[in-house]
């Protein structure tokens, strides 16, 4: 075979390849769309987030007077007796020091609802060990912060219906900035 | 690297052994094998053991085998000081629950390299498994849906350069008196890096977002469970599923396997180690968006959901704590970045604010990302004033130090975006100070 020959069945394979493997471009397909559809007991499993409305907030409930122990023995040594603080933040104090050249925020002071209170001891309390309180500890403890500033008294019962009815002291201290309509 | 580290010991016996231990054992493992790689060439090449060239120029480095290939690079042993400065208000009660700062100081250009990018956690950094972890979508949406890591890698991914900063960066430069601390132990809680991910669109258009949801609330899955909320327009708009930094996958700091990118907001809205995302009619009023990241004013109202993060620069180099050895040429640079858009201007002052020079810009096209800028500079040898000052494209300008304290109560430590002063003395020693 010429050198001509040869190249030309070399030319005459290829082309029979193209042909073969990549008549077209790649096509583009269908959106993707990979994910599953999951139940609604699945869903209430992870859902732990609970608005000002209190919608999500489990059965159950407590008073300070029961959360003092759940205190004593989860709380107490990172927040201090009595929610003073130290090391961590105080939970208690400072109501009415928010225009004052030495502001103290803490859950009385600060925290316009009660519902986050429930929902942030219930997914990140205690720091060492989330996710570990029972319904009725966590309405407990609550109660127990809320009960140490004031706002309720050592006997009321926290639970789905009362804990949104609070009214924090600093509920209408914010400015809402977000814009959104 | 120890052979290096063991003839630079030779040479000067001040240079410091490397680190005792395991480290020393895999050491003198590879010199070994190193020492055979070197016979071998020495004896195939036919050369007499301790025959070299004499007179001619070549470090010691030159003149010995260098080390093995390794499987992931690291930065040179003489660039160990380069680390995050680090922050733990709770010390080691809680040593993952603060931040650690980019070393700016030390940093040029606009990546900020992935191990040095800052790092703002709550309860320390999760050991996620990508096989067992799932990212739920549900509320108001038609079809509640979960996504493997395995599904989201499969979707078609975007590219982009993003900077990422903490709403409570520059809270230590609201200190009654200026800390002579590196630039970065200040400054920091800022980086820059390459995300690729899925725009957020498109996995709420999968799931069916319904018209009366206007708020996003997203969850991590570290033990903190660190949530927020966020505004849907927003989500539909630039927001990104970040799967990879600077092209591998994210760094556990950064929240493997999956987080929240909302370009140009407070940094803690970008949710790390990402689990859930629940389409809501109002928002959620989480512990991070009240409590905290909110904005005391001096009357005792405070501002909630203060996305964006403002207009601002600082100048790297130089910087507090460094020292200029003698009188003449230096580069004066620095970063630049608005949540707003782009850069569109960076003024440099050398007296303290009362005249200004443009700086030349590197990367200002990118929107919502680190703008490196540089001005040329000749130091008498005199007192100076060193400042920058930078405008974005919607025409904002960085206020001065003053202004800003102005606007807040005492406390506030959020969103500090004010002109920084770094003093040059007649010895060339570099200061914070308060103007």
């Amino acid at each position: 075979m010429s050198t001509f020959e040869r190249n030309a069945v070399v030319v005459l394979i290829a082309i029979a390849a193209l042909a073969a493997c990549a008549s077209q471009p790649p096509a583009p397909g269908r959106p993707p769309a990979f994910g599953v559809a999951v139940g609604a007991d699945e869903v209430a499993r992870w859902d732990i987030s609970i608005p000002p409305s209190g919608a999500g907030l489990p059965k159950g409930g407590g008073s300070a007077r029961q959360g003092l122990k759940v205190y004593e023995e989860k709380c107490q040594s990172c927040h201090g007796a009595k929610g003073v603080g130290k090391p961590a933040d105080a939970l208690v104090g400072g109501i009415g020091s928010l225009a004052s050249k030495t502001p103290q925020r803490t859950v009385g002071s600060y925290w316009p609802y009660a519902t986050t209170l429930f929902d942030y001891v219930r997914r990140s309390m205690p720091i060492t060990n989330p996710l570990s309180l029972s319904d009725n500890e966590v309405y407990a403890v609550s109660a127990y912060v809320l009960f140490l500033n004031g706002i309720i008294g050592e006997n009321a019962q926290m639970n789905a219906q009362t804990l949104p009815q609070v009214k924090m002291p600093n509920r209408d201290g914010f400015v809402e900035m977000s814009g959104v309509k | 690297m120890e052979r290096k580290n063991r003839i630079a010991r030779e040479l000067d016996p001040r240079v410091p052994a490397g680190n005792p231990g395991k480290s020393r054992k895999i050491d003198r493992r590879t010199f070994l094998a190193r020492g055979a790689a070197v016979t071998g060439v020495a004896a195939s090449a036919g050369l007499a053991p301790g025959a070299s060239a004499q007179g001619l120029a070549g470090q010691p480095w030159e003149r010995v085998y260098g080390a093995a290939f390794i499987g992931y690079g690291q930065p040179s042993r003489f660039e160990q000081p380069v680390m995050r400065h680090i922050g733990k208000p709770y010390g080691d009660l809680a040593p993952g629950t603060g931040a650690t700062l980019a070393p700016i100081e030390s940093l040029e250009g606009i990546i900020t390299p992935s191990g040095l990018h800052n790092d703002r956690s709550h309860s320390g950094t999760p050991d996620i498994d990508p096989k067992q972890h799932q990212l739920l979508l549900h509320g108001l949406v038609a079809r509640p849906l979960t996504f493997s890591m395995e599904s989201l890698g499969r979707y078609p991914l975007t590219t982009r350069t993003y900077f990422l900063e903490c709403a409570g960066n520059s809270n230590r430069a609201l200190a009654p008196q200026p800390a002579q601390v590196p630039a970065g132990a200040m400054h920091g809680n800022i980086a820059c890096s390459e995300w690729t991910g899925i725009p957020l669109r498109t996995l709420l258009e999968e799931a069916g977002l319904q018209p009366q949801a206007k708020w996003l609330l997203a969850e991590g899955a570290d033990s903190a469970h660190m949530s927020r909320s966020i505004p849907v327009e927003k989500a539909l708009d630039d927001a990104m599923i970040a799967l990879y930094q600077n092209g591998e996958r994210l760094r556990p700091e950064q929240g493997y396997p999956v987080r929240l990118l909302l370009p140009g907001w407070e940094g803690n809205m970008s949710v790390k180690w990402l689990r859930r995302l629940k389409a809501t009619e109002g928002p959620m009023h989480t512990k991070d968006e009240t409590s905290k990241y909110s904005d005391l004013l001096p009357d005792g109202r405070a501002l909630q959901f203060t996305f964006e993060m403002g207009v601002k620069s600082v100048i790297t180099k130089p910087s507090s704590t460094m020292n200029l050895p003698r009188a003449g040429f230096y580069e004066i640079s620095g970063i630049a970045w608005s949540g707003a858009g782009r850069i569109r201007r960076v003024e440099v002052s050398a007296d303290g604010g009362a005249t200004w020079a443009a700086a030349a810009l590197t990367g200002e096209e990118r929107p919502k990302s680190l703008v490196r800028f540089r001005l040329p500079w000749e130091w008498t040898g005199k007192e100076a004033l060193l400042q920058s000052r930078a405008t974005d494209e919607k025409g904002q300008v960085q206020p001065v130090r003053k202004a800003w304290l102005a606007q807040y109560s005492p406390a506030m430590i959020y969103h500090n975006n004010s002109i920084v002063t770094w003093a040059v003395g007649a010895d060339g020693s570099v200061k914070n100070v308060y103007v």
